[in-house]
């Protein structure tokens, strides 16, 4: 029955661990303290930009950080985040026990934390990449950049890349095969359709990338012509297999945003998602139109007229369906009776600051616009409405959301609220003056302006904003601190919330179920308080049995054991990844390593030490 | 079991969301007041939205009807999410509302209407795109070659036997037809009062056009990150009366002049016995360096080290002394002169007119 191990909390317990909660909850940690150093990041960029020819920063040292900023938050702090989302609550609304794959999980979530160490080793050896995060050849190759600052950046993205997709695998898996009876796919929660539609967009988008880096790689250490001009090659390849990779992750980043924020909205409205059939596929539409629009960053490359045209009608055209989700929430709460605790203000903030994002995202899906506006701070005002304005604000939601069922216990409300207003002031002041000095000519990624320019106003205003960021963090450590000492009981259902997550006491036992539920209809804690649609699923008050969770399983439930193993195998790809900055013995080794981990992982018995 | 023990639980809650809410609403009006009132007067020379240019003008016109359509939607948005908030906000003793499933109208309503915004968006957006992305059909257009290097630009007009460094000379009235390809890593040319970006592409010649419609010194630099300096990658294009233009294209074509006053010449004689001359050419002496910037005509550009300081004997002697401080990053190696020799050199280059 393997109970016995899930109780344990040492270290070796963390280590060895394959239940979601927890390597979700590592997931948390990690991706909350990159997120705060990529924070700090950004702040020492503003504060070099606050006024005209500062020299607090040298330009090599601001190229660094800007690359790290970037790169931190998206692969780091944007993705281990949502990741989190995923491990913690996709099992528990589907009615599930674990992930399909428990131990690709825990390898997953190792090998993403040893690439971002990887990558954050080049801070005290002073290489960090300067190349941006998008590392543009020809200015990543060898001749342009000699130091070892971009192998940090290939080698880390590819580990954790190698992580990224072992769990869009296991999470699409687990959304197929792993539901309750009588969970069908129209019946899931918006949430677990994100992550199911994210899962897939993962898989099909990191292996370009992927190849992308392994050409940079053996273009910067074997000497190979893949983005070589001078050798015939065309250096516009790499930006196409980055962003054919970046659009699509901009939607890994935002549709799980979405996705919590289609639960929450409903919840804190007391009312059932509007239209959630259109709000299901205009999910999926966005994901498959994401696949189509990645030239939209290349129309300054000069690809031609009608390359220009179809990528920037095709980019107009995903506005279609995002409208679509704006418009449905809105039409949720309308009617509703709307209680505005913190997840739900971040949800409502989400959908004000997501439409700014979303409307600059318009004038530059016009490409002869976007020749004015593509590398220009107007762009960093877009992508950082949608990225804070939507992931980040998003990801806090269901935070405040999900805090209680992990936690067993309640946040103060008060200092929530704190924590949402300073936020969103401080993206509003930060972001908003970014589309006026972009737009008056400051282009991005450059660590001095010139005064006369008339771009002084703004700049200081930003980093003012900066600032606000950086204290609206304060009421959210307070929160956290005060909810460890003396945060109140959660209870079971503290929201009164209609999906299967909160059926079962907070935090849920290691075997999430005592008992696998049966789910006869969408949002079935609401049942019976929700008129079915069509009569003829009877009258009878349906929605999921049990309705709680009972204390103690009934039956014996055979949970997967703990492993080392994950952790011997990332042990072992870390090794070559350092041996991939110049060491082939080091890299041999960490082979070997990776080969005893895979075999002895694939004879390991993976359940309760095999009957019971 | 029910479900009814959990509902409505009430968490102590301060009430610390009124006001500051307001403080936060009054905060961000006022600085949307600052922002347009900054961004409405003033002096921007670098700017996309205060266009000089038939090119710039078709993007700057664009952008303003794509403007004030998102202005109308985000109006209509946030109307409805103020609405929402005030009107059915929970209060005490409400009842579980009406369960609503969807509306098919309404939906199939909110999809037409932003694909007909699309429509009115997309139809200038493709006409302008056929403008913009072609060569200029003008065949009379002054053709001006770009070259990126890092980080300063070269420009060569074929047809006036022309080399010079960032800074362009064109003639009002007539269209420019960019050349532009780079030397080493990407660059992207922007001159946002002049004409939107265009990237400099290794092995690659990409076009750019633009016919002037007023003269002036128009502010640009690279757009693509390309190093250590990129932000100091500056330049300038110079819009001039034709008769002006006549005049300038005429000095520069000619050789350089051989320098009249003594320190003038003292300087050349420092400039060609130093590392200066490897890099840098000077027609008609012996000086044909092709890496850095041709500086035949040096005496007469407005600036120093791409824009980076203007082009006075004092700034002139500050650049001399310590190009790295100046620039960081620059691949102008530092070559030890004496003050004396700093100041001959001034004389000489500043004599290149």
């Amino acid at each position: 029955m393997a109970m016995t191990d899930a109780h344990s909390t040492g270290i070796g317990s963390w280590l060895t661990t394959v239940d979601h909660k927890r390597i979700a909850i590592m997931y948390f940690v990690v991706g909350f303290a990159f997120l705060l150093i990529a924070g700090v990041e950004g702040q020492l960029i503003r504060l070099q930009l606050a006024a005209p020819e500062r020299s607090f920063l040298d330009p090599d040292l601001y190229n660094q950080l800007f690359t790290m900023h970037g790169t931190t938050m998206v692969f780091f702090a944007g993705m281990p985040l949502v990741v989190a989302f995923f491990n913690f609550v996709v099992p528990l609304q589907i009615g599930a026990r674990d992930v399909a794959f428990p131990r690709l999980n825990a390898f997953s979530f190792w090998v993403f934390l040893f690439g971002g160490l990887f990558l954050y080793a080049s801070v005290p050896l002073r290489v960090m990449p300067d190349g941006g995060w998008f590392a543009y050849m020809p200015l990543t190759n060898a001749e342009y950049s000699p130091g070892p600052g971009i192998d940090f950046y290939v080698l880390s993205l590819l580990i954790s890349g190698v992580g990224s997709i072992a769990g869009g695998l296991n999470f699409l898996v687990t959304i197929l095969n792993m539901r309750a009876p009588g969970m069908t796919f129209m019946r899931m929660p918006l949430f677990t359709w994100m992550a199911l539609i994210v899962s897939a967009l993962i898989l099909l988008a990191f292996p370009p990338f992927t190849v992308g880096l392994i050409f940079m790689l053996f273009d910067r250490r074997f000497g190979t012509h893949f983005f070589d001009a001078a050798a015939g090659a065309d250096p516009v390849l790499w930006q196409h297999l980055f962003w054919v990779f970046g659009h699509p992750e901009v939607y890994i980043l935002i549709l799980p945003a979405f996705g919590i924020v289609s639960d929450v909205i409903p919840t804190f409205s007391r009312k059932i998602l509007f239209g959630y059939p259109v709000v299901v596929f205009s999910g999926v539409l966005i994901a498959f139109l994401g696949f189509g629009v990645w030239v939209h960053h290349m129309f300054s490359v000069g690809l031609g007229p009608v390359v220009n045209a179809v990528f920037g009608g095709a980019t107009m055209l995903i506005a279609i369906p995002t409208g679509i989700k704006i418009f449905n929430w809105i039409a949720t709460m309308w009617g509703g009776r709307l209680r505005f605790r913190t997840a739900m203000l971040f949800a409502v903030g989400l959908v004000a600051t997501f439409t700014i994002g979303g409307l600059s995202g318009v004038m530059h899906s016009s490409p002869p616009a976007d020749l004015q506006q593509t590398d220009t701070y107007f762009v960093v005002a877009h992508f950082h409405y949608v990225l804070i304005g939507g992931t980040v604000f998003g990801l806090f939601c269901g935070f405040y959301y999900w805090f209680p069922k992990a936690t067993g216990r309640m946040l103060h409300e008060g200092l929530g609220k704190a924590h949402f207003w300073l936020s969103f002031i401080a993206l509003n002041v930060t972001f908003f003056p970014m589309h006026f000095s972009g737009l008056l000519g400051m282009p991005r990624r450059t660590y001095t302006y010139a005064e006369g320019l008339g771009l002084d106003v703004f700049n200081l205003i930003s980093t003012a904003g900066a600032f606000i960021f950086t204290l609206s963090f304060v009421p959210l450590v307070w929160n956290l601190w005060r909810a460890w000492r003396r945060g109140e009981a959660a209870g079971h259902n503290p929201w009164d919330a209609s999906t299967l997550e909160w059926t079962m006491a907070s935090p849920p036992p290691h075997y999430n179920f005592a008992e696998i539920p049966a789910v006869d209809r969408r949002d079935p804690l609401w049942h019976p308080y929700i008129e079915p649609e069509s009569r003829r699923e009877g009258d009878e008050p349906g929605g999921v049995v049990p309705r709680q969770q009972p204390e103690e399983p009934p039956e014996p439930v055979v949970m997967p054991n703990p492993s080392y193993w994950p952790l011997v195998l990332a042990v072992g790809m870390l090794l070559m990844t350092i041996g991939g900055l110049g060491s082939l013995g080091l890299t041999l080794f960490g082979l070997l390593v990776t080969a005893v981990g895979l075999f002895a992982w694939a004879f390991e018995p993976p359940f309760g030490g095999g009957v019971h | 079991m029910d479900a009814e023990p959990y509902l409505n639980r009430d968490f102590p809650e301060t009430h610390i969301d009124t006001p500051l809410r307001r403080r936060a609403i009054a905060a961000l009006v006022l600085l949307l007041g600052v922002l347009i009132s900054q961004g409405c007067g003033g002096e921007y020379p670098q700017s996309a939205l205060h266009p000089s240019s038939d090119s710039a003008e078709i993007l700057d016109r664009l952008f303003d009807q794509i403007f004030w359509w998102a202005v109308g939607v985000f109006v209509v948005v946030a109307g409805m999410l103020i609405y929402v908030f005030v009107r059915f906000r929970e209060r005490p003793g409400d009842a579980r509302p009406k369960q609503v499933h969807g509306h098919l109208l309404l939906e199939v309503g909110w999809t037409l209407a932003p694909a007909l915004i699309l429509v009115a968006i997309a139809i200038p957006t493709i006409r302008a795109i056929f403008i913009i992305d072609r060569s200029t059909p003008d065949p009379e257009a002054l053709v001006v070659e770009v070259i990126g290097k890092q980080w300063w630009w070269e420009f060569r007009y074929p047809e006036l036997g022309i080399v010079t460094a960032n800074e362009a000379h064109v003639p009002l009235g007539r269209t420019v037809d960019l050349r532009l390809r780079s030397a080493d890593v990407m660059h992207s040319f922007w001159i946002p009062r002049l004409a939107g970006k265009r990237d400099l592409v290794p092995g690659i010649e990409n076009q750019l056009w633009f016919r002037p419609d007023s003269v002036g010194v128009f502010h640009g630099q690279c757009a693509e990150f390309c190093g250590t300096a990129h932000a100091l990658m500056g330049m300038r294009v110079i819009v001039d009366e034709p008769d002006d233009f006549e005049r300038w294209a005429r000095a520069n074509a000619a050789p350089a002049l051989t320098p009249g006053d003594a320190e003038a010449r003292a300087g050349q004689g420092v400039f060609m016995a130093n590392a200066c001359v490897s890099c840098h050419a000077v027609r008609g002496t012996q000086a044909m360096g092709q890496f850095g910037p041709d500086l035949t005509h040096f005496g007469s550009r407005l600036t120093i080290a791409s824009g980076v300081l203007e082009n006075t004997p004092a700034d002139l002697a500050r650049w001399l002394d310590s190009t790295q401080h100046v620039k960081p990053g620059n691949l102008m190696p530092e070559v030890e002169l004496s003050d004396a020799q700093v100041r001959q050199l001034v004389a000489y280059l500043g004599s290149l007119r």
